[in-house]
């Protein structure tokens, strides 16, 4: 393989997040964390809770996305995520309330709750957005 | 005839509310732009996931999954949009006489139940004492995905636990500013996606597994479709309103010049009767 970069869309229902040539990237899979370089074969996944990064050069840029699906065919990557933030477009006032919240909720909760999971997820995307933020240049 | 002091309050009345509709007129204008970038935006995602569905379903067997089964219609169901509030023209009224007709088509030994967003239509089928199961009101004004997921979630639930066979969307696409056109949509069971047959059938590296992947994509696409139907009604809405307030602008102005003619002619025969009163007291004292 000749290339050295790919095309890299991460797409919302709401909008375009975006389209860069990129050099490498890894996601947040279901089943575990993967990385694609150029050349990876055609590639299918399901995407949980976490943080996209992606490398351009030597400067690294990262994404907090939930929930989606990634696809890497060719010399191009399409994540379609429900939600999908750049590093700096994370309101972190708004993520750290939400952490706080869902910590609350949680100490009364116990795992059998119907909703555990949902506090769970929601710490979990709080989290990660902190991180994400956490990250920015 | 209208005495001067009528007229000129007709006139200043007339004016007022010609400055409500060039406002509405405005207002709408610009939320069409907004609405308009947000169909533009979510399109992407709809149509990749359109084309993933589309490559996944020719490699797993169809019917597997409960939202591809076709089931005998007994009972369907009808999710209709409509605006919350008034002042579109015929909007509404074209939305609501298409589920009429469909109401009225109905098969014998069918049951239909009405899903409805939008306080227009709520209000008129809940006079007529139609049987509705879900009604969602002001959740067009700015559209979430979470509150499409939302429907789109119930609707799949209940499908799903058989309270209906077939699912039907009614709606208003949007052409352009001036054009709106009723739709009427079957989203449940999911219509198999043709694949184009010069397509080439990439072999990916599933992860999970392909039905895995596919069971999560169906409910989505379902919730994608509608919140793409909601975009659209959306940007249908501000069209329709903006037509509807240039027109109403426009008649304002019409009016006003008719009224201002009349004005003006009160006011030349006020002046004329005045001045021959003048004249024959003059002639009177001579």
């Amino acid at each position: 393989m000749a290339e050295k970069s790919f095309l890299l869309e991460v797409v919302t229902p709401r909008r375009l997040v975006l389209s860069e040539k990129v050099d490498e990237i890894t996601a947040p899979g279901e089943l575990g964390e993967f990385g694609v370089l150029p050349g990876h074969i055609p590639f299918f996944a399901t995407l949980g809770i976490g943080e996209v990064m992606y490398r351009q050069g030597e400067s690294k840029r990262y994404i907090a996305v939930s929930w989606g699906f990634a696809e890497v065919l060719g010399n191009k990557v399409t994540i379609l995520a429900e939600i999908a933030e750049l590093d700096t477009e994370i309101d972190v006032e708004r993520a750290k309330r939400k952490k706080e919240l869902a910590e609350e909720k949680l100490k009364t909760m116990s795992a059998d709750d119907k909703d555990y999971l949902k506090v769970k997820a929601s710490l979990n995307k709080a989290m990660t957005r902190m991180i994400v933020a956490g990250r920015r240049m | 005839m209208p005495s001067l002091k009528d007229i000129r309050k007709r006139i200043a009345s007339v004016k007022s509310t010609q400055q409500i509709t060039k406002a509405m007129k405005m207002v709408a204008a610009a939320k069409l732009r907004r609405a308009q970038e947000g169909i533009t935006q979510a399109r992407p995602y709809a149509d990749k996931m359109r084309e993933v569905i589309g490559s996944l379903s020719v490699r797993v067997e169809q019917n597997h999954h409960p939202l591809l089964v076709r089931r005998e219609v007994k009972k369907r169901e009808i999710l209709m949009t409509t605006s919350d509030r008034g002042l579109c023209g015929g909007y509404n009224q074209n939305v609501i006489r298409e589920v009429t007709r469909l109401l009225k088509e109905t098969e014998e030994g069918v049951e239909v139940q009405l899903n409805i967003i939008g306080r227009k239509g709520l209000d008129y089928f809940k006079r007529r004492d139609y049987p509705i199961r879900k009604e969602y009101r002001n959740i067009l004004g700015d559209i979430d995905y979470k509150v499409a997921a939302e429907v789109g979630k119930d609707i799949v639930a209940a499908y799903e636990s058989e309270e209906f066979d077939e699912l039907v969307m009614v709606y208003n696409h949007f052409r352009s500013a001036i054009s709106q056109v009723v739709t009427v949509q079957k989203l449940l069971p999911i219509e198999p996606i043709p694949v184009p047959e010069d397509a080439v059938i990439t072999e990916y590296i599933y992860e999970p597994s392909e039905k895995a992947i596919l069971n999560q994509l169906l409910p989505r696409y379902v919730e994608v479709q509608i919140f793409r139907a909601m975009l659209e009604a959306l940007a249908s809405e501000y069209g329709a309103r903006m037509t509807a307030m240039e027109s109403a602008t426009n008649n304002a102005s019409e009016m006003i010049d008719r009224l201002t003619l009349d004005m003006n002619r009160a006011r030349q025969a006020a002046i004329t009767k005045e001045l021959m009163e003048i004249v024959g007291g003059a002639e009177a004292l001579k």
